[in-house]
């Protein structure tokens, strides 16, 4: 293995590579971000009409409406993201430096992850208001447990999307493979954002935000050994 | 000769299967609180151990799979069968649980179903390996075996929640009886026919296992035939 020298970027440079080049793409275009905002208000205002929910079953239902509006959302823009770099070759480009899967799919995770943090804090204001929500617990942990919900949501869902990219029903296979896997995270998430938002205390010890920081640290780990060899799997 | 063999082999199965029958349903005895329907215990608890066999078994031919894809492309392919195999008839063994479940619950719970951490962790098992096996059937080519063995692993790291969710949380799902707390375990007579069930299941299993790789090991060669013959008629 040869010393690296000063003009090979380092695995942080490759990942900030990376993702300034998503950034500043999604910026010049924004689709994903208009798309996803769109498909989440409709998907919220949908439940809205089907439920018609009262204040306190709104607080029960928020965070699985929340969290259902999102990984909708995300689906579309996941599959678009992965078609762009197959598209301009990127993938191929890839597959001939020595490793930089891993930093680009960590990139890319981290791209996809704040353009839907993006979508839910403009959502979130619209979301209290549709459904007249009014925290009855510590509303301070909604910042600790939305964004690890949604990192579970984007790391599995960038990972399967670049997996299912080369079959031939890609939209199709993207949110059959990511649902059920994502399922435990889903619990945890929803299950803390009721807690929270109906203040009933049933979780003292913050054991479901545990869980999902848990299901992150580890999910992350395994899509971060087993992309290269998703990338190189022909 | 080999037709004798597993004439002689399927025998076997068979007469051991017709004991475990004979033990579940007249020789163990009458459950005292439940009655006759806890019989449903010899075939839904030896479906669910099983099912973590046969899963496992697709698991570690999924590592083997990635392992020897570039080294030793022919075992690599043998490795697919197993990891097929296992997947399918883990598949069945899931489903059975899944049926013979609510089927018990219903008379003595009064629901057929509820959302506690083994129900769901079970289903959420269920819906993962149902995944694997449409990418397995949506994704094209030989890259689909690599595929899918990535989509393993995540399937693989799931089995532990499921096995732990009634050890390490409170469910409406009994506790558990082997292995569990001081006043766990089940009575001698209980506990032979229980033995005699889970080896019985455990035998079926295995034999549907075996015929099946042997299917998939015949189609492959098919597939490699056509796939030469393609390639030298032109």
């Amino acid at each position: 293995m040869s010393p690296p020298n000063e003009s090979e970027p380092g695995w942080t440079g490759l990942v900030l590579t990376h993702l300034r080049k998503d950034l500043r793409i999604e910026w010049r275009s924004r689709e994903a971000i208009n798309s996803m905002l769109f498909f989440a208000l409709l998907v919220v205002v949908l439940f809205s009409m089907a439920f018609d929910p009262t204040q306190d079953t709104s607080r029960e239902i928020a965070g699985g409406v929340l969290c259902v509006a999102t990984l909708f959302a995300s689906v579309s823009a996941l599959n678009q993201a992965w078609a762009r770099e197959i598209r301009h070759q990127v993938l191929d480009a890839l597959r001939m430096t020595p490793s930089g899967g891993a930093a680009m799919f960590l990139a890319k995770a981290l791209a996809n992850f704040l353009f839907v943090s993006v979508v839910q804090l403009i959502l979130g204001p619209i979301f209290f208001i549709f459904y007249n929500l009014h925290p009855l617990g510590d509303s301070w942990l909604l910042a600790l447990v939305i964004p690890l919900g949604t990192w579970a949501l984007v790391s599995n869902g960038t990972f399967f999307a670049a997996l299912s990219i080369r079959s031939r029903n890609r939209e199709l296979l993207l949110p059959l493979i990511l649902f059920p896997i994502f399922l435990p995270a889903l619990l945890a998430m929803v299950l803390s954002v009721k807690t929270i938002l109906t203040g009933d205390n049933s979780d003292p010890n913050l054991l479901w935000i545990k869980m999902l920081a848990g299901y992150d640290i580890i999910f992350t780990t395994v899509s971060l050994l087993l992309f290269d060899t998703v990338i190189e799997a022909e | 000769m080999k037709k004798l063999l597993f004439l002689l082999v399927f025998l076997g199965v068979a007469a051991l299967m017709a004991w475990g029958f004979d033990q579940a349903m007249f020789i163990a005895p009458t459950e005292a609180t439940m009655g006759n329907v806890q019989r449903i215990f010899y075939y839904h608890v030896p479906h669910g151990m099983l099912s973590y066999l046969f899963f496992s078994i697709n698991f570690v031919a999924s590592v083997l799979v990635l392992a020897w894809r570039r080294s030793n492309p022919a075992k690599a392919l043998a490795a697919d069968a197993w990891a097929l195999a296992g997947a399918e008839v883990g598949v069945v063994f899931s489903s059975v649980v899944l049926i013979t479940g609510p089927l018990w619950a219903k008379p003595v719970w009064g629901i057929w179903w509820t959302w506690d951490a083994r129900l769901t962790t079970s289903l959420v098992l269920w819906l993962i390996y149902v995944s694997y096996l449409l990418v397995r059937r949506f994704a094209a080519g030989p890259e689909m075996q690599t595929l899918a063995a990535v989509l393993s692993v995540f399937g693989a790291l799931d089995m532990p929640i499921n096995y732990l969710a009634n050890r390490l949380w409170r469910t409406q799902h009994p506790a558990p009886v082997i292995g569990g707390d001081a006043d766990s375990g089940m009575a001698p007579p209980i506990a032979t026919a229980f033995v005699w069930n889970i080896v019985a299941w455990a035998v079926w299993g295995l034999l549907v296992l075996a015929i099946r790789v042997y299917i998939e090991r015949r189609q492959q060669t098919i597939d490699g035939a056509a796939a030469q013959a393609a390639l030298a008629a032109d």
